[in-house]
């Protein structure tokens, strides 16, 4: 029972982690028909943007609440910073190529920034505890929860009901998913499609480096932080289906559980589970579990 | 008239020959796993002729290395033609069933399904004590045929069966690729559908061109393991196939010999960027990888025929 429950809240609290790193990759799949493997920088960055402001911070002697605002500013930054000169300066040369390319360029853009990251804040690690130590734990039954993992969770949440009540209820989601279902007939409607793409990649590189930035308390901040997450946000991404909240939602909560469930039950597949769950989903719903599947065209 | 990319092929593997007698060691190495990684190259060609990308390769690539480091391991198996021809044959196997799948898919399914596989590949072997986990594991030295070298005279005798191995694989290619299927392969980039009202399943081309890929891939592996003489899960992993990708575009679908040049040149490249400047190699890999898509879309080997069709 305990460990149920214990699989139970370690499982969520990684499927939230997920879901915020994934959300970013998805939407931009979804509006761009873009791959983004840059996206594991914005993580990095992310990371590395909020352990920096968070040690500033502290070693101002400021108070311990502020430093979430510290963290968010970083990612926000980060995203607009990186996601602009990437999205203006690189990736319009190449709309309208092959979807294989753009995931090449993208790739090749994670090269770059992999070494520009090293370049800035050298092999070291950073540490930026102070908001997690801050937030104490919380005692159910017999467990110990950290009260920042429940945060997380709560974070997610928040997230999620924000992008579906941004897609959905306001004037420029309806644009959006205008764009995402046909991109000749918004523009001839007088959508401007150029500026959705610049507005949405920023967006997306903003919730990746958000979930960088959030992750940065939890861990020490090394290098190659990045790789991991990548294919594993893919992961979620293409079992939810790409280009859907719903999809990124339930993909995470599958690949949490299932990844939680491994790790107490038996930890020598933790590694390999969420990759099988990938390839059997794939095997059967390719477009993802909640995608709708494209007319092929002649 | 004889094939002049034939004639070339031998005309190559002759000097290959020619001057590993008068070569350094560590060109010899050098030179031996650019040769055995371009038969990597090489097979992600057919793919990409295709424009499938194999974010994956690296998974036959790995059971090619494994099947010869535990076929030494545990049956004691040492020759190292035998190993060759074991890890490509297990490596064709594991492609061939994989396939099943894969072929069914294209673009960035194709790629993130290949993904997916290799990745359960490394979660196994890294998690396997049995298998040396993260350690890998030691291939003892190879025997060719009886002859049984050491030191130098080893690291030779690889090299030269690895130019070898090189010579027969890129001709088997190039012959294919003439061959009406081998034909078939860019087509089926352009216009699957029509491709099919020739006749030819195009499913069952690309799983062809899935288990040549692979095959090659785990001969690959073999070459390098011996070469190295240690394996370990690294060779499993997505950003060994990334490599691979990146010399697949970096050298183009024109040729055959393309991907034995982009290759040799992406091992030079590394390991002087190893030795004198190791924080901005990916910066360099990145950039590099960057030119070629935006301004030679068909890949260094594009500056040849650009510079052939002129004259």
């Amino acid at each position: 029972m305990l460990t149920a429950f214990a699989i139970l809240i370690d499982g969520l609290v990684y499927a939230s982690w997920l879901f915020i790193v994934a959300i970013g990759l998805s939407l931009i799949f979804g509006v761009m028909k873009i791959l983004n493997v840059a996206h594991g920088a914005f993580y990095a960055f992310g990371a590395y943007g909020a352990a920096t402001l968070v040690g500033l911070y502290f070693e101002a002697g400021l108070p311990v609440a502020g430093a979430f605002a510290a963290m968010l500013l970083a990612a926000v930054l980060i995203g607009v910073i990186l996601g602009g000169i990437l999205e203006r300066g690189l990736l319009r040369r190449v709309y309208g190529r092959d979807e294989v390319i753009v995931l090449l360029v993208t790739y090749a853009v994670f090269l770059i920034l992999e070494d520009v990251l090293l370049l800035i804040w050298g092999a070291d690690s950073y540490f930026a505890y102070q908001p997690y130590v801050a937030l104490g734990n919380v005692v159910v039954g017999e467990m110990i929860i950290s009260t920042y993992d429940l945060g997380l969770i709560a974070l997610a949440g928040l997230t999620a009901i924000g992008a579906w009540w941004g897609l959905n209820r306001t004037r420029s989601g309806k644009l959006l998913i205008a764009v995402i279902h046909d991109r000749e007939m918004s523009t001839t409607l007088g959508i401007n499609v150029t500026a959705v793409f610049a507005i949405t990649f920023v967006i997306g590189a903003v919730l990746g480096a958000f979930g960088g930035a959030f992750t940065a308390p939890k861990i020490s901040v090394t290098p190659g932080l990045g790789v991991e997450v990548i294919v594993i946000a893919f992961a979620v991404v293409a079992i939810g289906g790409m280009g859907s909240v719903a999809g990124a939602l339930i993909g995470s909560v599958i690949v949490g559980l299932c990844r939680a469930a491994a790790v107490h039950l038996l930890p020598e597949v933790e590694l390999f589970v969420i990759y099988a769950v990938m390839a059997l989903v794939l095997a059967f719903r390719p477009q993802g579990l909640f995608s709708r599947a494209e007319a092929r065209k002649i | 008239m004889p094939d002049r990319t034939l004639l070339l092929l031998c005309a190559i593997f002759a000097a290959a020959v020619a001057v590993s007698f008068v070569m350094p060691s560590w060109a010899v190495f050098l030179t031996t796993i650019a040769v055995a990684k371009a038969l990597v190259v090489l097979g992600l060609m057919i793919l990409w002729r295709t424009g499938l990308v194999s974010f994956g390769q690296a998974l036959y690539f790995g059971a090619g290395g494994y099947a010869a480091g535990l076929a030494g391991r545990w049956l004691g198996l040492t020759d190292a033609i035998a190993l060759c021809l074991l890890g490509a044959i297990a490596a064709a196997l594991i492609a061939w069933v994989v396939g099943l799948l894969l072929a069914r898919y294209r673009e960035i399914f194709f790629a993130m399904l290949s993904l997916a596989f290799s990745m359960i590949l490394y979660g196994v072997l890294v998690k396997s004590e049995a298998l040396g986990s993260t350690d890998g594991i030691n291939i003892a030295s190879a025997t060719f045929l009886g002859y049984a070298p050491s030191g130098p005279a080893q690291v030779v005798s690889v090299y030269l069966l690895t130019v070898l191995a090189g010579l027969i694989a890129a001709s088997v290619v190039h012959v294919f690729l003439q061959s009406t299927i081998g034909q078939l392969t860019a087509p089926i980039r352009d216009n699957e559908i029509r491709v099919e009202y020739l006749g030819v399943s195009a499913r069952a081309v690309v799983h062809l061109e899935v288990v040549i890929a692979g095959a090659l891939a785990g001969a690959g592996g073999v070459l390098t393991a011996l070469a190295v003489g240690h394996i370990d899960p690294e060779m499993a992993y997505w950003t060994t196939s990334g490599g691979f990708v990146f010399v697949t575009i970096l050298a183009g679908t024109g040729s055959v010999i393309a991907p034995f040049l982009g290759s040799l040149l992406f091992e030079m490249v590394r390991s002087f960027a190893m030795a004198y400047a190791p924080e901005t190699w990916q910066l360099m890999l990145g950039a590099a990888l960057l030119v070629t898509i935006l301004f030679f879309p068909g890949g260094l080997w594009s500056l040849f025929e650009r510079r052939r069709a002129r004259a």
